[in-house]
C-alpha cells in the first residue's frame, strides 16, 4: 500500500511543487542574468536582491482582471493555457532526477516512474503542448495571435521532425528508450553521450531552442513583430500559465538533454574511484547542476542573439537540421552495426 | 475487472468524441474532438499493454496530424455556411455509400479474425519488451507491407511537393 | 520577389489579411501606423498613416518670436534636439546676415556631432531591438546616457536642450567640459567595437538585414531619401561636406557610402558615421578657438522682409528650414520645415513590398524615423 500509492503520490507532489517553484524562480533567474549581461541590476526591490520577486509577480497576476475578448471562442480560449501547461508538467513523470536511494530505510527511486518507452513518452507529450499555442492564437479571434499560431504550428512540427530523428541516433547508441536506461548506459560506456554523439547534441540544443520558442527562434511571440504573439489577448492568470509553461518546457528540454548527453544524475567520472570524493554531492544535485548549466546557456543565448526570420527558421530546419539529423542517424547505425559485428566476431 | 471497466469507459469516450467530431458546427472544435478521440484511443492501447503503440499514437496522430488539420482549418476560411457551395443531398448520398463500405469492411475483418484468429504472441520473437517486439515483427513478418507503406508515403510526399510548388 | 495576390484561388478560399501595425505597436517607433495587406506573411501592400503626433509646430511658430521658436524646434526630432536648434538658428542668421563667431561655430559642430552619436545610439538600439537583439539596445542607451550627461552639464536639459541662440550660444562652455568630451570619445571607441561584435559579424543579423529593402541610388534620389539612408544606396551626398555650415569646412572627415542599398549597408554607413563623428568631435575640441560666443545680434530680432532656405545634415538626413519674414512683425510670417524623417518615410511602402512582417519592423528601424519630426 505504502509502496504502491503513498510514495508515488508523495513523489508527484514533491516534483510538482519543486517544478513550479523552479519555474517561477527561472523567471527571476532569467531577468537577473539578462540584467547582468546588459549592465543592469534586474529586480532589486522585493526582498534582498529581488529574491521574492516571483511571489510578487504571482500575486500581481492573480489579482489582475482576467479578460476574455468579446468575440473569442470562450471554451477554447480557456482551454488553451491549460493545454499548454499540462503537457509541460506531466513530462516530469519520467525524468530521472537520481537513482534509487534509501530514505528512512526504504528504497525510493528518485523518479516518478521509469517506463520502457520513456524517451518516446517525452517526445509525444511535448508534441501535444503545441496545441496550447495554436488554440490560443485561434481562439483569441485576433490577427496577431493568429499569425503567431500559424508560425508556431509550422515551426514546432518542423523542428519536431529534426529533434525526433536526432533522438533516434541517441537511442541507437544506448540501445534503450528508458531514460534511466540511457543514463546507466552512459555509466557502462564510460562516456557521456555528448562526446559519443556531438552532432546529435548540437542538433538537440538548436532544436530545443526552437521547440521551446526561445530566442533566436521565438517567432511565435516575437514582441517586436507580433506584439507578444499568441498570448497578446491573454491577461492575468491565464497569461501566467503560458508564461510558466514556456519556462517549464525549458526545464524539460534541459533535463532531457542532461539525461541524454551529460550523464544525467551521474557524477563526473562515475567509474573512476579516485574521484569518489565527488560523491559528497548527492546524485540529484549533479542532475540539477547540469540542468542549470543548460538553462543558463538558454538565457545567455537570448541575451546575445538577434531573432531569426520565420522563413530562415524554416529553411534552417528543413534544409540544414533534418539532413544532418538523417546523416547522423545513418552514420550511427552503420557504426553500431559494424561494432556489433566486430564484438560478435571476437566473442 | 478493472480492465473491463476501463475498456468500457474508454470505449464510451471514444464513441462520444467520434460523434462530436462529425456533429460539431465549428470546424476547429471538430478537430479538437478528434484530438481527444485519438488520446482516448491511446489510453486504450495502454490498457492493452501496448505502450509503444500508445505513445506513437499520441506522437503521430494527436501531436502531428491533427496539428496539420488545425493548420489547414485556420488557413482556409471556413466561416461560410456549407450550403452555399455544396449540394447537401449529394453529400448525403456519398455519406451513405462510404458508411456502407466501412460497415462491410468491418464485418469482413471481424469475420476473418473469427475464422483465422491471429497468433496471440509472435511465436518466434527472440526479444523481450514491447518496442523490441514491434520492431522485430515489422522487419521480419511484416517487412513487405512495411516497405510498401514507406513507398506509399514517399509517393505521397513527392505528390504534395508537386502540388504546392507549381513552378519548380 | 513576385508573389501573386491569391494563389490556388479555386482550391482554397484564401483572403488577404489586413493588419494594422500601430499606432500602438512596440516597434513602430512612436505612433506610426502602417496598414499592411498580407498574403500569408508576405506584405503585398503597405499604407503609411501619419499625423498622430501632429502639434502644429510650423503654425505655432507664426505666433512666437524668433527666439521662442528655438524651443519649438526641440520638439521635432527630440532625439537630436540640438541639431534642430542649430538648423533653425543658422537659417535665421542667414536671413538676417548675422556673422557667427568662430568659437560658436566650432561649438555648434561639436554639439551637432555629439547629437549625431546620441541619435545613432538610439537608432542602433531600437533597430537591433526590433530584430530581437535586446542587449545592444541597453548598451547603446548606456552610451547615449553619457552624452545626455554632457548636454545636461552644458545646458541643463537632457532631452529638449534649447541649446542655441540666434547669433551664437546661450552660454560659455563649462570648465572641464572639454576633458569630459574627450573621455567620452575614448569610451565610445571601445563601445563601438562591442556593438560590432554583437551585430556586424553576427550571422543572424547579417541574414536579417542583407538584401532587405534594397533601393538603388537613382530610386532613392527620386523618392527624396537623404542622410545615411541615401548614402547606404551609394549616393555620396552629405551636406556637411557639400554645403558646409557651422565649422564643417574646417573639419577633416570621410563620408561613408554603401554599395548594395540594403538594410545592412545602411547599418554599416551609420556605424561608420559613429567613428567619423568621433573624429570630428576630437578635431573640434582640439581646435576650439578662443573668442566671443555670440556675434553682433540686434537686441530686437526682426529680420528684413524676405525668405530663405537653409539645410543642414541632421543625423537622419537633410533638415531644411524655409523661413519667410514680412519685415514688420516680431515673429516669422511662415516657417516650413523639410524634415528628413518625413521624406525618408515616403520610401517605406516601396521598401516593404514583397518582404515579410518581420522585415517591416527592421525596415522601419533602418530608415531611422522619429515621429515627432514626421508629424511636427
Amino acid at each position: 500500500m505504502v509502496d504502491a500509492v503513498v510514495i508515488p503520490l508523495l513523489k508527484i507532489v514533491i516534483v510538482l511543487v519543486a517544478t513550479l517553484t523552479a519555474v517561477s524562480y527561472m523567471v527571476l533567474l532569467e531577468r537577473k542574468v539578462i540584467a547582468w549581461t546588459q549592465a543592469r541590476l534586474g529586480p532589486m526591490r522585493v526582498g534582498p536582491h529581488g529574491i521574492l520577486q516571483p511571489i510578487a509577480d504571482a500575486l500581481k497576476l492573480m489579482i489582475k482582471e482576467d479578460i476574455t475578448p468579446a468575440r473569442a471562442d470562450r471554451w477554447v480560449f480557456t482551454l488553451a493555457p491549460i493545454l499548454a501547461m499540462v503537457p509541460a508538467l506531466i513530462v516530469y513523470a519520467v525524468i530521472p532526477f537520481g537513482p534509487a536511494v534509501e530514505v528512512f530505510g526504504r528504497p525510493v527511486t528518485l523518479y516518478i516512474t521509469d517506463i520502457n518507452v520513456g524517451l518516446l513518452y517525452v517526445v509525444s507529450v511535448t508534441s501535444v503542448g503545441v496545441y496550447g499555442i495554436i488554440l490560443a492564437g485561434y481562439a483569441s479571434n485576433s490577427k496577431y495571435p493568429m499569425l503567431a499560431s500559424l508560425r508556431a504550428s509550422a515551426q514546432l512540427i518542423s523542428y519536431e521532425v529534426a529533434v525526433t530523428l536526432t533522438l533516434v541516433s541517441v537511442v541507437l547508441v544506448a540501445g534503450t528508450l528508458s531514460l534511466v536506461g540511457i543514463v546507466e548506459a552512459q555509466r557502462e560506456a564510460h562516456v557521456w553521450y555528448l562526446f559519443a554523439q556531438p552532432v546529435a547534441f548540437a542538433l538537440i540544443v538548436i532544436g530545443g531552442l526552437a521547440e521551446t520558442n526561445r530566442a533566436p527562434f521565438d517567432m511565435p511571440e516575437a514582441e517586436q513583430e507580433l506584439t507578444g504573439g499568441f498570448h497578446t489577448e491573454y491577461s492575468g492568470m491565464r497569461f501566467a500559465l503560458f508564461f510558466l509553461a514556456e519556462y517549464a518546457n525549458m526545464i524539460v528540454v534541459s533535463s532531457v538533454a542532461t539525461t541524454l548527453f551529460l550523464g544525467g544524475y551521474l557524477r563526473p567520472f562515475p567509474n573512476v574511484a579516485a574521484f569518489g570524493v565527488l560523491d559528497i554531492v548527492p546524485s540529484w544535485m549533479w542532475f540539477l547542476l547540469k540542468s542549470f548549466a543548460f538553462l543558463y546557456f538558454f538565457i545567455w543565448i537570448r541575451a546575445t542573439l538577434p531573432r531569426y526570420r520565420y522563413d530562415q527558421l524554416m529553411r534552417l530546419g528543413w534544409k540544414v537540421l533534418i539532413p544532418i539529423a538523417i546523416a547522423n542517424l545513418v552514420v550511427t547505425a552503420i557504426v553500431r552495426v559494424l561494432l556489433v559485428a566486430r564484438v560478435g566476431a571476437d566473442g | 475487472m478493472g480492465e473491463v471497466v476501463g475498456f468500457y469507459v474508454l470505449a464510451t469516450l471514444i464513441l462520444v468524441f467520434a460523434g462530436l467530431v462529425i456533429t460539431a458546427r465549428n470546424t476547429t472544435h471538430s478537430v479538437l474532438f478528434l484530438m481527444m478521440d485519438f488520446l482516448s484511443v491511446a489510453a486504450l492501447y495502454v490498457l492493452l499493454g501496448a505502450e509503444f503503440v500508445a505513445v506513437i499514437q499520441i506522437l503521430v496522430y494527436a501531436g502531428g496530424i491533427v496539428v496539420l488539420y488545425l493548420f489547414v482549418v485556420m488557413l482556409v476560411n471556413l466561416k461560410r455556411p456549407p450550403e452555399s457551395y455544396r449540394d447537401p443531398r449529394r453529400q448525403g448520398k456519398l455519406g451513405v455509400v462510404l458508411a456502407a463500405a466501412v460497415l462491410v469492411e468491418m464485418v469482413a475483418v471481424a469475420g476473418y479474425s473469427r475464422v483465422a484468429p491471429a497468433p496471440v504472441a509472435a511465436a518466434v520473437s527472440p526479444v523481450v519488451g514491447n518496442t523490441e517486439e514491434v520492431g522485430w515483427l515489422l522487419y521480419t513478418q511484416y517487412l513487405i507491407p512495411f516497405e510498401l507503406a514507406s513507398m506509399l508515403l514517399l509517393v505521397a510526399m513527392v505528390g504534395a511537393i508537386l502540388l504546392s510548388k507549381r513552378e519548380l | 520577389m513576385e508573389t501573386p495576390a491569391v494563389h490556388h484561388g479555386a482550391m482554397f478560399d484564401t483572403d488577404e489579411l489586413v493588419i494594422n501595425m500601430g499606432p500602438q505597436h512596440p516597434s513602430t517607433h512612436g505612433v506610426l501606423r502602417v496598414v499592411l495587406r498580407l498574403d500569408g506573411e508576405t506584405v503585398v501592400d503597405a499604407d503609411v498613416v501619419i499625423g498622430y503626433l501632429h502639434r502644429g509646430i510650423e503654425k505655432l511658430s507664426e505666433n512666437r518670436s524668433y527666439t521662442q521658436v528655438i524651443l519649438l524646434t526641440d520638439r521635432m526630432d527630440y532625439v537630436a534636439a540640438a541639431t534642430n536648434n542649430v538648423g533653425y538658428c543658422e537659417t535665421v542668421e542667414k536671413l538676417m546676415g548675422i556673422e557667427v563667431p568662430r568659437r560658436a561655430r566650432y561649438m555648434r559642430t561639436l554639439v551637432c556631432e555629439l547629437q549625431r552619436i546620441a541619435s545613432h545610439c538610439l537608432w542602433l538600439g531600437t533597430h537591433a531591438m526590433d530584430a530581437g537583439a535586446m542587449t545592444v539596445f541597453l548598451y547603446a542607451f548606456r552610451e547615449r546616457e553619457l552624452i545626455l550627461d554632457l548636454f545636461e552639464e552644458y545646458c541643463g536639459a537632457r532631452l529638449t536642450y534649447n541649446s542655441m541662440r540666434i547669433g551664437g550660444l546661450p552660454q560659455e562652455i563649462p570648465p572641464g567640459w572639454d576633458r569630459k568630451v574627450r573621455e567620452f570619445c575614448t569610451i565610445m571607441d571601445g563601445k563601438l567595437v562591442e556593438y560590432e561584435e554583437l551585430l556586424t559579424h553576427n550571422r543572424i543579423w547579417r541574414e536579417r538585414t542583407k538584401g532587405i529593402g534594397v533601393i538603388d541610388g537613382a530610386a532613392a534620389m527620386a523618392i527624396g531619401l537623404s542622410g545615411p539612408s541615401l548614402r547606404g544606396s551609394g549616393v555620396p551626398r552629405d551636406l556637411r561636406r557639400d554645403e558646409p555650415y557651422a565649422a564643417y569646412d574646417e573639419m577633416d572627415f570621410d563620408v561613408p557610402i554603401g554599395l548594395a542599398g540594403d538594410t545592412y549597408d545602411r547599418y554599416l554607413v551609420r556605424m561608420e558615421e559613429f567613428r567619423q563623428s568621433l573624429r570630428i568631435i576630437r578635431q573640434a575640441i582640439d581646435g576650439m578657438p578662443e573668442g566671443p560666443i555670440v556675434g553682433r545680434v540686434p537686441r530686437l530680432i526682426k529680420p528684413p522682409a524676405g525668405e530663405t532656405y537653409h539645410a543642414i545634415e541632421s543625423p537622419k538626413g537633410e533638415l531644411g528650414f524655409f523661413i519667410v519674414s514680412d519685415g514688420r512683425s516680431m515673429s516669422p510670417y511662415r516657417v516650413r520645415v523639410r524634415p528628413p524623417s518625413f521624406c525618408n518615410l515616403q520610401a517605406l511602402p516601396q521598401l516593404i513590398k514583397g518582404h515579410l512582417i518581420a522585415d517591416v519592423v527592421v525596415l522601419i528601424g533602418s530608415i531611422d524615423i522619429v515621429l515627432g519630426e514626421v508629424d511636427r
